[in-house]
Formats: structure tokens, sequence, C-alpha cells
């Protein structure tokens, strides 16, 4: 190291890295640091967004609202007409102190019996749900569509970068602007996306307003994200494939293996390291859904894709409630931090990152 | 899969036609949308059964891209968002390669400790600490131009550089620097120490001049992420002055559903610049997602 060689005397030595690297560090630690260590602080909090009192401290009563969840089993009484009725929740949570503070959340049957899971808030927990949902239909499907893509361009034909241009370029655009052209294509009536499928099936498929009925809402923002996103895991994808050695493959069809062989024993293992990387980026990224909800669908229909990072905003900054915002936010965090941990562990990828 | 293979005739043709079919399905949308900006709405309706719907045919017309400048105010924020995306990523190429250089070519207490921080933060979302770094900056006191001088006021909300500011550090871009300057020989340094060079002027003379290539990535991954940005603006600039290309978007699409033709010719305005971009550095937009993933 030349450290011995500076010109310089011992004090302002000691002081150039920080000239090169503080304004550098001076912004992580204002920006990402702070704010981190304030998100912590403030769901302890019932501090207000725009309030000249500073809140009080409410212990983890945040948390407590957040995450609280229970369920309740009825069995029907016969009314006069010997109809089986129940007792309305509404009595229930009124004034059974258990129950205080809870609304319905889900309810099915078990024979006669009806249960109901309850929860104090159930936006949220639908918003969690939608959000899992969403992470574990997109995955699976752009990782898959990224690989297939990878493989194409990478199959030696003449016009290759053209056409992986093409597929790459959806990444370049804007998710808003994305969001806005699906939104027309969604349409029932006049949207593309329903005439390519009547078409495609000659006719036997019947047209759904996509983005307004609240089980296909969430299919059709999956659709739409995986198309904005492939390209990018594809290119990486094609990098790790271009890493394989090309030896493996003379040898293995020497020995006379098929296609489908030299895939699953020779470019499958290859790849390990760039799938799992490819999963947890993908994963990371479809837990921070936001953007494509607000433009196409603002949540709905019913609370149909609201998401995690959806709520936040809604609580924190649109209905003001910056602490209930915050806590979201934290409860995302190590939502995250779990999902990195898990894939860690099941791709035994040891991270030489530094 | 081999690329040397020699694939046979047939499996060529199948496999363009895949390619070609595939092609078609990432193109479609962006057709669909420049053809129609082009349009007006009851041209759109009526080309929507054929194939038409993907192209500038029939009676075309420049109204929609008119109406967008006039009604939905695209030059303001065009020039909002080009603002915001120059210094942004202006200032982070020196302020992110300056620390990595002092991270990767200098010894320091606490180097070791600050790089460990440095991989921690590269994985924190920053949808994870927006609500919260909300709330600081509406508590920051600022500056504002009110027309004739210039005053203090009391949040960063609705400014143009509180998109700025806290996007010009970022650590993944201090980390692709720090992984491109760790390679660079240590000769040359040590060669221009000799020579009493500065550290400053080793930084500016030697290591910039070299590593272009990292420079190059982290332009186009913050420029790409700064012009896109709608989740931040959206939550601090509520106002129109300081207001982006995305937010505006967003507003113009709530308000003018109907007027499908403006909408995408909207669109089309925001898209064109980025897609030209690509096709000229495509090779440099390759190069900068494969190093933002094959080493992280």
């Amino acid at each position: 190291m030349s450290t011995a060689s500076l010109p310089l005397s011992p004090r302002r030595r000691r002081f150039l890295p920080f000239l090169f690297g503080g304004p550098a560090l001076l912004g992580l630690t204002l920006f990402l640091v702070l704010p981190f260590l304030m998100a912590l602080g403030l769901t302890f909090t019932d501090q207000r967004l725009v309030s000249p009192e500073p809140g009080s401290v409410v212990g983890l009563r945040n948390y407590e609202r957040l995450l609280s969840v229970s369920y309740l089993v009825q069995t029907p009484q016969p009314d006069a007409a010997g109809q089986p009725t129940y007792t309305r929740l509404r009595a229930i949570t009124r004034t059974d102190p258990a129950y205080r503070g809870y609304r319905p959340l889900t309810q099915f049957y078990l024979g006669q019996r009806r249960v109901t899971i309850l929860a104090k808030d159930p936006a949220f927990l639908q918003a969690l749900g939608n959000t899992f949902l969403f992470a574990l239909l997109v995955v699976p499907l752009q990782c898959a569509l990224a690989l297939a893509l990878a493989l194409l361009v990478n199959a030696g034909l003449k016009g290759q970068t053209v056409f992986r241009a093409i597929y790459f370029s959806p990444v370049v655009m804007s998710m808003v602007i994305v969001s806005v052209v699906w939104a027309f294509l969604f349409d029932k009536d006049l949207g593309l996306f329903n005439q390519a499928l009547s078409a495609i099936s000659f006719g036997l498929f019947k047209p759904i307003d996509w983005l307004g009925n609240s089980s296909a809402a969430m299919p059709a923002v999956v659709i739409m994200s995986a198309w904005q996103g492939a390209g990018f895991q594809m290119l990486i994808l094609l990098a790790g494939l271009q890493g394989i050695s090309q030896e493996l493959y003379d040898a293995a069809r020497i020995d006379g293996a098929n296609p489908w062989q030299r895939f699953r024993y020779i470019t499958l293992p290859g790849l390990r390291h760039t799938i799992t990387f490819v999963l947890i980026v993908t994963t990371i990224a479809a837990l921070g859904l936001f953007t494509q909800v607000d433009v196409m669908t603002g949540g709905g229909p019913r609370g149909a894709t609201t998401t995690v990072m959806f709520e936040a905003v809604q609580r924190g900054v649109r209905e003001e409630n910056i602490s209930y915002g915050a806590t979201i936010s934290v409860v995302y965090f190590v939502l995250i931090t779990l999902v990195i941990l898990l894939q860690q562990m099941l791709g035994r990828r040891r991270a030489k990152v530094v | 899969m081999s690329p040397s293979q020699r694939k046979s005739v047939p499996l060529r043709f199948a496999l363009y036609a895949l390619m070609a079919a595939l092609a078609l399905v990432f193109l479609f949308p962006f057709l669909f949308m420049v053809a129609s900006s082009f349009k007006t709405n009851d041209a759109i309706f009526a080309d929507l059964e054929s194939i038409r719907a993907l192209l500038p045919v029939g009676a075309l017309t420049a109204d929609n891209y008119v109406h967008a400048f006039e009604r939905g105010n695209i030059g303001h924020y065009m020039f909002n968002s080009v603002l915001v995306t120059v210094i942004t990523v202006g200032l982070g190429l020196v302020v992110n390669s300056m620390a990595a250089f002092s991270l990767a070519r200098m010894e320091w207490r606490g180097k070791q400790a600050v790089l460990t921080l440095l991989v921690i933060l590269l994985v924190v979302p920053f949808e994870a600490i927006s609500v919260p770094l909300m709330l600081l900056v509406s508590k920051l006191p600022g500056l504002a131009f009110d027309g004739s001088a210039l005053v203090w006021t009391r949040s960063w909300l609705d400014t143009l550089y509180v998109q700025i500011i806290p996007f010009i550090a970022n650590a993944f871009s201090i980390f692709l620097f720090y992984q491109f300057f760790r390679d660079i020989p240590k000769d040359f340094d040590e060669a221009a120490y000799v020579d009493g060079a500065t550290p400053f002027q080793v930084y500016r003379h030697v290591i910039v001049p070299s590593s272009l290539p990292v420079f190059a990535t982290v332009t186009i991954l913050q420029a790409l992420a700064m012009w896109n940005q709608y989740l931040w603006p959206l939550i601090t600039v509520p106002g129109e002055s300081a207001r982006p290309l995305m937010v505006g978007m967003q507003q113009f699409f709530g308000a003018r559903r109907t007027a499908w033709g403006e909408v995408m010719a909207y669109a089309a305005l925001i898209t064109v610049p980025v897609l030209i971009a690509f096709i000229f550095f495509q090779r440099w937009f390759v190069r900068s997602v494969i190093g933002s993933g094959v080493k992280g």
C-alpha cells in the first residue's frame, strides 16, 4: 500500500479519507440509516404527519393493532321458523371484551358451525396476503420466462442481439407508463388482451373485466409485471449461461446425452448460483409492489390488490398516521430480511461480497 | 443448446418463429402506444379489431401531442425530471466514486466496519424507509424562492431538491465503484505518488480515466432509477411546480382516462427518449445490468 509514500503530514493523511468518503457517508447516514432508526422509534408513538404536537409514547399498541388475529366459532341457533341463525358479529365485537376492536377478515363453515377469522386491522392482513400471493405468482412466472428467453437468445442463431434488445426493452420503460398502457389493454370491451385471448381460443374465452374483477385483478398485475421485468433477469441468466464451459456440453454430446439431459444435468447445475441470485432479487422487488397497483387499480376492487407498501403509503401519508405507516414499514423490512435469510439457507449460497 | 452445434433447418425455423412471436408480445404494447398516440379516440376504437391497432395508419393527427403539452403541462414536468435526473446522477458520480476511492485505495481505521455496513444497506429496499424519510424531510428547514428573494421554509416538501439530495449518496453505486477500483493494479497509483502526486490527483488522473466502464454503468442505472421515480415524488411533491413526469403522467391518466389518444401521446413522449438512448447505448445498458447482477 502506498500510504507510506504519501507526501503529506500524518494529520492530513488521517483526515483525507474522510474528505473523500465523508459526503457519501453523511448522505447515507442522514437519508438511509437515520430514517430507519427513526422508523423504529416512531412505531412506539402515535405521531401524526402534520401535527404541531409531538406524539406520545404508546408502547406496542401499533404492532398490536397491526398484527392481532383471532377466531370465533359459532354454533347455529334455530330461529322461530327453524332456520339456523348466528349471533351477529357486530353484537359480539361490541360486548365481548375478548373481541373488542376486532373486525371480520374472512369467514367459512365447518359443517353447521361458522368460523370467523377476525383481526384488528383486516385491511393490512389482506394486503399482506395479497403481497405474498403476488410474489408467489410472479417470481416463478417471471424467472421461468426469463430463463426461456435467455436460452433462446443463447442458442447461437443470427440476429439474437436484436431479439435480446427487444425482450429487454420493457425494462427501460417506466412502470407508470407500462401500467397506463396495460390498463387500456386490460379493458373489458376495448382491450386487446381479451380480444387476443378469444382469438387464440376460437371464441371460447369470454371477455372479463380484468382490473374490475376482484379475482382477476391480481393475475392481471402479475402478467404485466412479469412482462415488464423478465428482460432484466434474462440478461443476468444469460451471463450465467455464458459462464458454463462449452466442453461440458461437448463431452455430454459424445456420451449421447439428449438436449433435455444436457439442460437438466449441465445447464441447471451450472446456473445454480445465478438462479438463486435472480430469485432473491425478484422476490425482494415483488414484495415491494406499489407502482402498478397505485396506477392501475388503486388497491381495488374491494382491496383485492392492496399491498404492504400500498398500505404503508395509504396509512402513513394519505391518512397522515405516520407512526402507523412506519410500523408497516418495519414489518415489511423484517419480512424482507426473513425472505433473504430463508433463500440464503435454501440456496446454500456463500455470498462473497466484500 | 450449444452455440457451436449446427442446427437443422426445421429446428432453426421453429426457433426463429418462437423468437419472433415473443418479440411481438414484448413490442405490441409499445407499438400500440405509439400508433394510438397519432389517432383520434374514434379511430383508436375502430382499429382495435385488427392489426391496424398496432400500425400508424388511417387519418393521423398530431392533436394529441398538442393537447399533452397544453392540458398536461408535460413541458414543465419534463424540465423538472431532466433537472432532477442530471443533477442527481452528476453529483452522485463524484461523491460515490470518491467514497469508493477512499474505501478501495486508502487505509483508515473503521474501513472494514463501513464496508460491512455498506453491504447491509445494499439490501434495504427504498420502499422500507420512504415513509419515515418523508417525515424527516417534512421537518428539515429548507430554502425557497418566493418570487423576489430566497426565504427559509419549514420543510423540504414540494421542492426539486427533496427529489435530489437524498439520492446523491447511493450504497449500490459506491459498491460498484469499489469493486472496480479494487481491481485496478496498485502500481499505477504508487508510481504517481512517487512522482509527488496528491491523492486527489491520483483519483482524478489515474483512477477515473481507467474506470470509464463503471462510470457508464452507474450513470445508466442511476439515470433510469431517477427518471422513473414514482413513489417518492408522489408522497413528497404534492404541488405542480416541482412535479416530475411520472407523477404528472399518473395525474393526467386519472383525469383524462377517456381521452386515450392524449394519454398515449403523453406516454410516448416520456418513453421514446429513453428508448432512443437505449438503442444507441444498448451495449452499455446490457453491460450495466450484467455488472449489477453477476458480482452482487
